[in-house]
């Protein structure tokens, strides 16, 4: 396989000792085993999220996303810069696009990145991590590098919002899309393509600043897990996995209900399947443990 | 009532609907609103708005300013975009609803008490200070929020939540104590703050 460079922005919660650091050493188990390189874009700052709208304006959040695709451009020339996190991939492409068709857009912020003694070209693709696996390495290429298939597992593909909606992956429907599907079938698990939560919102911040309506939503996702018989539920996003995963319990106790179900990256996924330990994909960072992943890595 | 509120009363005296066109994000697409209700539909907390976006649109076109930037409808938005994908007319409905949420705010008239926007300003200083949101602060300034008393019984809840994130190392204390940052914060801050004119300035030019 062709070795592949791409500048990578991780995002805020990919950090050591944030809440999506374990999706970063799996993201980092799984490159290595396609050989993929992750040039990390040097200074990156915060993209604003799906929530900056409300302290920063327009042009002050598109800036943000500016620097990041400047510093790429500048540090790391002609590759794709590549995120892992819905809302890093969804804030810089929306940027990336908005300042290309406004003129007047791209003209401002260039001044305020001058500030920062940054220059915009807007030159960079900029792509999602999924479409790196699907596009450049193809189903086909990861089913061969499975050693451990993931044998009686049925998983839950929950894809979530961001990375589906409004960018998407290309040739995948808003409302159905199958490429996790593919994904979980590729390490050898079960996926279940009618799960009818796939793109269902979990609250997104809300979860944050609404936990009721929020959880009320998470409630439903997990369930309809569970009514298909799912071991496991596999995502993109990792505020869909920390949401859905981390508030099982007041949902429990909200609802009545008894879920424990483990809720994991679609990296934890591959890493496992291709031969790697529970640690290198980042298994421990779970809250509910994952112990039928865990012990498909121990044998 | 904020001076720039007053200013553009009186500018727009005779049209809202101009007034967001001009001043809100992607505002320029109300009009092509033909109120079939999909936006309303598809929204997954669509029963919590007090307005819907349909709503919203035609309420603008009434002419119903207050009404429509004093509501909290619009913080109900999770930025799900299924709207945006559904929209047959093709509006940017998750930009025009945080646009705008952003311009009821900056002319002091969203509703002070609203999570949401507490939490959006909140994550916005949050993330300015270092050029990377601190994780640690953001949910300690989220659960303060409304007093030390109501912190205290907030993080008292959470405990248990905060104490299976520190142990699967998804949480750290050490953020307190500074945390993760970007080298040139002082180049973010200056860029930050010249967008920051230049976006106040188009706006004030149009009041």
């Amino acid at each position: 396989m062709a070795k592949k460079e791409v500048s990578f922005y991780p995002g805020c919660s990919s950090q050591t000792g944030a809440s999506s650091s374990n999706m970063m050493r799996a993201t980092q188990t799984m490159c290595d085993e396609l050989d993929i390189t992750l040039n990390e874009i040097p200074d990156w700052n915060c993209c604003g999220a799906s929530i900056g709208y409300g302290g920063g304006g327009e042009l002050p959040r598109l800036t943000l996303s500016a620097r990041n695709i400047a510093l790429s451009e500048q540090h790391n020339p002609g590759q794709d810069m590549v995120a892992t996190c819905a809302a890093c991939w969804l804030s810089t492409r929306e940027a990336k696009e908005r300042l290309h068709e406004d003129q007047n857009m791209f003209r401002d912020a260039n001044t305020a990145l001058n500030e920062a003694n940054l220059k915009l070209n807007n030159q960079t693709p900029v792509r999602h991590m999924v479409e790196v696996l699907i596009e450049d390495i193809g189903f086909e290429a990861i089913r061969a590098k499975v050693k451990k298939p993931l044998e009686g597992l049925k998983i839950a593909s929950y894809v979530g919002c961001q990375t589906n909606r409004p960018f998407g992956i290309a040739e995948e429907s808003f409302e159905n899309p199958v490429y996790l599907d593919h994904l979980i079938d590729s390490v050898g698990a079960e996926s279940i393509p009618t799960y009818e939560k796939k793109v269902q919102c979990c609250g997104g911040a809300l979860a944050f600043s609404e936990p009721e309506k929020s959880q009320e939503m998470i409630h439903g996702i997990i369930e309809a897990a569970y009514d298909h018989g799912a071991d496991l539920i596999a995502t993109p996003c990792p505020l869909c996995q920390a949401n859905v995963e981390i508030y099982q319990d007041q949902i429990n106790a909200r609802f009545g209900s008894k879920f424990n179900m483990p809720v994991v990256y679609y990296s934890q996924l591959m890493s496992v399947a291709f031969g790697r330990n529970s640690k290198d994909s980042a298994l421990d960072g779970q809250i509910i443990r994952a112990k039928s992943l865990e012990d498909i890595a121990g044998k | 009532m904020s001076d720039l509120n007053t200013a553009m009363t009186e500018r727009y005296r005779s049209s809202f609907l101009k007034e967001v066109e001009a001043n809100v994000e992607e505002g320029e697409w109300v009009k092509m609103c033909m109120q079939c209700g999909v936006c309303a539909g598809s929204c997954p907390l669509g029963n919590a708005w007090e307005h819907t976006p349909q709503k919203l649109f035609m309420m603008i076109r009434a002419g119903k300013r207050e009404a429509v930037l004093s509501s909290d409808a619009m913080w109900m938005c999770t930025s799900c975009y299924n709207c945006i994908a559904r929209c047959p007319r093709g509006l940017p409905i998750t930009h025009i609803m945080h646009g705008l949420a952003h311009y009821a705010k900056r002319l002091g008239l969203s509703p002070k008490n609203q999570p949401t926007q507490q939490f959006a300003q909140i994550f916005w200083d949050n993330l300015m200070k270092k050029g990377r949101v601190n994780e640690l602060k953001l949910g300690l300034s989220m659960y303060f929020k409304d007093g030390f008393g109501q912190g205290i019984k907030n993080a008292m809840a959470n405990q248990k939540l905060g104490q299976n994130m520190m142990k699967a190392k998804r949480m750290s204390a050490m953020e307190l104590f500074g945390g993760h940052s970007i080298k040139d914060t002082s180049g973010l801050q200056k860029m930050i703050k010249k967008a920051q004119e230049i976006e106040d300035a188009k706006i004030q030019g149009n009041s």
